[in-house]
């Protein structure tokens, strides 16, 4: 079972599933921007969209993936995170290696697990509700997610929640982007630089992206 | 300069260690910072204390023997060089140093600031060589390599395998010394028909010792004395991968 016990190809695991979700992240970005529309016109758009999703042969499949590919991502981060405590030994008594990286790629683990708890809300709130909960129908007899997705975002507290969330998830894509095609073997000078700028830009178009919505219907309502 | 040093101090392997502190007064600024320990070891010695021991041969940054963590960071405060080459010119009077050993479980502490450091040998033993028959030396002309091969191959060449790549890595990954010898090897023609067998090798036996993972950090390009480039890593990923799908 070496493809188990070596920290490359857990690596490699590590590599693939996170370029997977930051893939999922925009497909999932471009269809909740549907939430900005006007309200009338937002409501019934909105929930046309999520059914036609949750009715899809082929998407039901994707989420499948979605859903082992963030458990695998987890267990692999937790089995990696072990696998490094035990290498660095005693530690130091005074440590001043943080001044040669970032700190956010330093913190993945911590960045990875606020995302993380977030997720837990996020399907706890609205896919979980979604799925299995109690929901009121719109004029059309589909699901009003919408009003659910609005009614949450009337709170402050859950703005706040969303943006932290958010911006810890903007600086884990920061690093991790870059990092996963480094990980997977891209070591060309000019098309590493290439894909390092790829990723920030990348990032930052995710992170406004998903800040907008929440803030957006906060002040909008 | 009047400096206050707090060193660790450990037996043995097995023993407890701890932070002594030292204070030397009229330090000169010209000196080395191994200089620097010199004077303060004679001062113990004398004392009829036990020295403070710390590897060192060259003392001309180009051995890889010497190396420490000075106030937290591999090869003290200036980048990109050994601490035999540091000099206390980068110190200020009245300044606290902390002394401390490379950390990592592969490198058992052997005593003081003296670290085992086998575990970067037997990754070089597993695969860090080309096999050759023996005989007349081969004419030097006859496999032609371009400068530029011959450059590349001898910047990755150029790790003095000091371990502060080790020590300052967040995972204590070895990633960076085990890649820079794969990348030096597989560049040139000679040691390209070996690549996939090496990589495979040479990785495994760098988990068997109990380093690390690579995150990308990319700290130990930054303390490393020799510059030795992060893109050695994905390399390394990359051969392995290889080496791994094409099962050769």
């Amino acid at each position: 079972m070496w493809y188990l016990k070596n920290a490359l190809t857990r690596k490699n695991l590590m590599a693939l599933t996170g370029l997977f979700l930051s893939f999922f992240l925009i497909i999932h970005l471009v269809g909740n921007l549907q939430l900005l529309l006007p309200e009338a016109e937002a409501q019934l758009q909105y929930n046309w969209y999520s059914r036609l999703l949750a009715d899809n042969i082929f998407i039901k499949i994707i989420a499948m993936v979605l859903y082992l590919c963030i458990l695998l991502h987890t267990i692999d981060a937790i089995y990696l995170t072990i696998k490094s405590k035990k290498a660095q030994g005693a530690g130091y008594a005074k440590d001043k290696r943080g001044r040669a990286s970032k700190w956010y790629a330093r913190n993945m683990m911590f960045l990875g697990s606020i995302v993380f708890l977030f997720l837990v809300i996020h399907f706890k709130d609205f896919w979980y509700q979604f799925k299995f909960g109690e929901m009121p129908l719109d004029a059309n007899g589909n699901k009003d997610l919408y009003t659910l997705v609005v009614e949450a975002f009337d709170q402050l507290w859950y703005v706040i929640l969303y943006v932290i969330a958010i911006i810890a998830l903007g600086y884990h894509l920061l690093h991790g982007v870059f990092s996963a095609h480094r990980t997977l073997g891209l070591y060309h000078p000019l098309y590493s630089k290439i894909v390092k700028y790829l990723g920030i830009i990348y990032t930052v178009i995710m992170t406004i992206g998903y800040i907008i919505i929440p803030i957006f219907i906060y002040l909008n309502r | 300069m009047k400096l206050h040093l707090k060193i660790w101090r450990q037996k043995d392997s097995q023993s407890k260690g701890e932070f002594k502190a030292y204070t030397l007064e009229d330090v000169d600024q010209e000196l080395s910072f191994l200089e620097m320990l010199d004077t303060l070891n004679l001062k113990l010695v004398k004392k009829g204390d036990y020295p403070v021991e710390f590897d060192h041969d060259c003392r001309e940054g180009i051995c890889g023997q010497c190396g420490m963590m000075i106030n937290g960071i591999a090869h003290g405060p200036i980048k990109n060089l050994t601490t035999c080459q540091l000099h206390m010119r980068s110190f200020k009077d009245g300044d606290t140093i902390y002394i401390e050993p490379f950390r990592a479980a592969a490198f058992p502490i052997v005593r003081d600031l003296k670290v085992n450091r086998s575990s970067l040998d037997h990754i070089i033993t597993s695969g860090g060589y080309v096999s050759v028959d023996t005989g007349q030396a081969p004419e030097a002309n006859s496999i032609p390599i371009a400068h530029e091969v011959a450059e590349a191959a001898f910047d990755a060449a150029a790790c003095i395998g000091c371990g502060a790549c080790v020590a300052s890595c967040k995972n204590a990954s070895a990633a960076l010394f085990t890649s820079a010898k794969i990348t030096q090897l597989e560049l040139l023609p000679q040691g390209q028909t070996e690549t996939s067998k090496r990589v495979v090798a040479i990785v495994n036996q760098m988990e068997e010792e109990g380093f690390g993972h690579c995150t990308n950090t990319e700290a130990c390009q930054v303390e490393c004395p020799e510059d030795i480039s992060v893109l050695n890593i994905p390399r390394m990923n990359y051969e392995y991968n290889k080496a791994k799908i094409l099962n050769k």
